[in-house]
């Protein structure tokens, strides 16, 4: 059993974040790291493989960056092999070219199953890994909250408004999965050490046949203004002493909800 | 140019349409375009008074999904509509589940971009979207630069829903086509979990509890609060990930956005991921013992201490009252 997770790496979100003048990209100038989002995929799919008994999990990364620590902290999870589209020409690139350049790099792999998160923690759009299950002619459980493989089958519990669907799907398919879909582990000394060696291919945006189809030619869509929201001002912020509940319920009183 | 044809994906629930859907209708018909709706499901009959009455001419029905996911159907069918009926100015789709696969499948489809996140919608000569970023502390507004249709996806409460009080929508049938691979996803069985007391999004008092209520069993002292308040309880994303509470508690941006009369949020740090589904709450209550916790800074009153102790005393003062 193969498969194929797409991670991101991302600016810190602990770290303040802003946008570049100009181009109203995000600023990705510092230290980037994994997209926690992107390791409960990386653990579902590690599990999946062990399960099977056979296969490999292979990371497809894109980026402008060429730093690749949160690269190699997933490969130090466990993961056999990255693809990594690195290329200055993507900075700017829209949902919709990401996955174009993610949907080339899987087709390298030829998977039994794509994971994803159901959204990164930069972006928030949450719509390429569907739009990379369409280009591949692929079928697409997103939210899933457990992953399971029966034979050629993937079933998923996947959330809905009201509760959760069991879904199933033939492989290959494409699966978001949740947060809570499984506990990531902790990469170990001797992974660090193995993740220094594993093969990492870079590929370039002419090395997948896009030239012209992704970045800020591609991405159609652009920004027009940014402005600081209109902010809240922070009230009264009390320590306790005893006396928070009563403060809690004065001020309900005074709003009337009470 | 003026905006002629605007199409709004309408989710069916229940036998009506989602609260979303009527929203993104209701706006619509502000632009003085046509508006369409678009639903699947094949009770697209039923649902035609009421799509009529939010601002639809026209609802087109994709029919029966056979336990589909709607996603890929859906959007093959809206790809058809718009290569026989022509492509409108914009599709709105309302952000959920189904609402985000469809917007996803349908941008690779007609090879078209998609904004999501949108909490606001003008016409500036084209339409231009609204996003909040970084916990709603900025306000990017975009507009797309190619042929449409642009593709956009709205969060629920973006806009108010009002009917127009126009006649049923007549109903047309549409059609999938061949899906291949892309429709074989199916659902075997569906779960609804129980909930009592007013909805999330309907409450006038929201209390929600996250990650400082430190175990599983503590959110009993949440749900005993919005009881006592006659509101709903809520949750953050990291509770309901850690599989505290059901999804169906989640406020944020993943889950639901409110906008209550007051937020009580019990050991919530206030991640931007929560922020923006509660920052249009009318009051702020935070109670954290991180006295940087950047819930705080949006706080209306702000008690720095610990949910264990303020929680019960709450409890009981609340009962005290009667």
């Amino acid at each position: 059993m193969n498969v194929v997770v797409c991670v991101k790496q991302i600016p810190d979100p602990a770290a303040p974040q802003s946008l570049e003048a100009g181009t109203h990209n995000l600023d990705r100038s510092g230290k980037l790291i994994l997209d926690e989002a992107d390791t409960y995929g990386v653990e579902m799919a590690l599990q999946l493989v062990d399960k099977a008994g056979a296969g490999e999990v292979t990371v497809v990364s894109m980026g402008s960056s060429s730093d690749l620590s949160g690269i190699r902290n997933a490969l130090a999870m466990g993961a056999a092999k990255a693809i990594v589209v690195s290329d200055a020409g993507l900075r700017g690139t829209d949902a919709l070219g990401t996955a174009k350049v993610l949907a080339a790099a899987i087709k390298r792999v030829n998977p039994d199953l794509v994971l994803a998160a159901t959204e990164s923690s930069d972006g928030y759009t949450g719509t390429t890994p569907v739009q990379v299950a369409e280009l591949l002619g692929l079928p697409s459980i997103t939210f899933a909250k457990s992953v399971t493989i029966d034979g050629s089958t993937v079933k998923v519990d996947r959330q809905t408004e009201a509760g959760y669907d069991e879904v199933s799907s033939p492989l290959p398919a494409v699966v978001t999965v949740t947060a809570g879909v499984v506990e990531p582990r902790y990469a170990s000394f001797k992974g660090i050490m193995a993740a220094k060696s594993k093969p990492v291919e870079e590929l370039t945006i002419a090395d997948l046949g896009l030239d012209g189809q992704v970045g800020p030619a591609g991405a159609r869509q652009e920004i027009v203004s940014v402005e600081a929201a209109e902010a809240r001002q922070a009230g009264e912020i009390v320590v306790d002493e005893g006396d928070g509940a009563e403060r809690i319920v004065t001020f309900l009183d005074s709003i009337k909800v009470l | 140019m003026a905006l002629s044809n605007i199409w709004v994906v309408v989710e069916p629930a229940n036998g009506q349409l989602t609260t979303t859907s009527l929203e993104l209708l209701t706006h619509a018909r502000t632009f003085g375009a046509s508006v369409s709706a678009i639903t699947w499901g094949g009770s697209g009959a039923s649902l035609a008074a009421q799509a009529g009455e939010y601002g639809a001419t026209t609802l087109y029905d994709a029919g029966d999904l056979a336990g589909g996911l709607p996603g890929a159907p859906v959007a093959a069918a809206i790809a058809g509509l718009v290569a026989s009926a022509g492509a409108p100015d914009a599709i709105l789709i309302p952000t959920s589940y189904d609402g985000r696969d469809i917007a996803g499948r349908l941008s690779a489809r007609l090879d078209r971009p998609v904004l999501t996140n949108v909490t606001g919608l003008t016409d500036e000569g084209g339409l231009q979207t609204e996003h909040p970023v970084f916990g709603g502390t900025l306000n990017v507004k975009a507009r797309f630069t190619s042929d449409g249709p642009g593709i956009i996806v709205v969060r629920a409460k973006s806009f108010a829903a009002e009917p127009s009080g126009g006649a049923a929508a007549s109903v047309s049938s549409i059609a999938a086509g061949d899906l291949g691979a892309t429709g074989t996803a199916k659902i075997v069985t569906s779960h609804v979990e129980e909930r009592t007391g007013p909805k999330l999004e309907e409450a006038a008092v929201v209390v929600s509890g996250g990650r400082g209520l430190g175990e599983a069993g503590s959110y009993s002292l949440i749900e005993s609060i919005a009881k006592l308040l006659n509101g709903a309880a809520g949750a953050s994303r990291a509770i309901v990930d850690a599989g505290w509470v059901p999804y169906s508690h989640q406020v944020g941006q993943t889950g639901k956005t409110v906008k209550p009369t007051v937020y009580i949020a019990c050991g919530i740090s206030g991640a931007t991921q929560h922020m923006v589904g509660m920052k249009g709450s009318k009051n702020i209550v935070a109670i954290n013992k991180d006295p940087d916790a950047p819930i705080f800074q949006i706080a209306d009153l702000g008690i720095v201490g610990d949910v264990h102790k303020v929680l019960p005393a709450l409890i009981s003062a609340l009962e005290g009252r009667g």
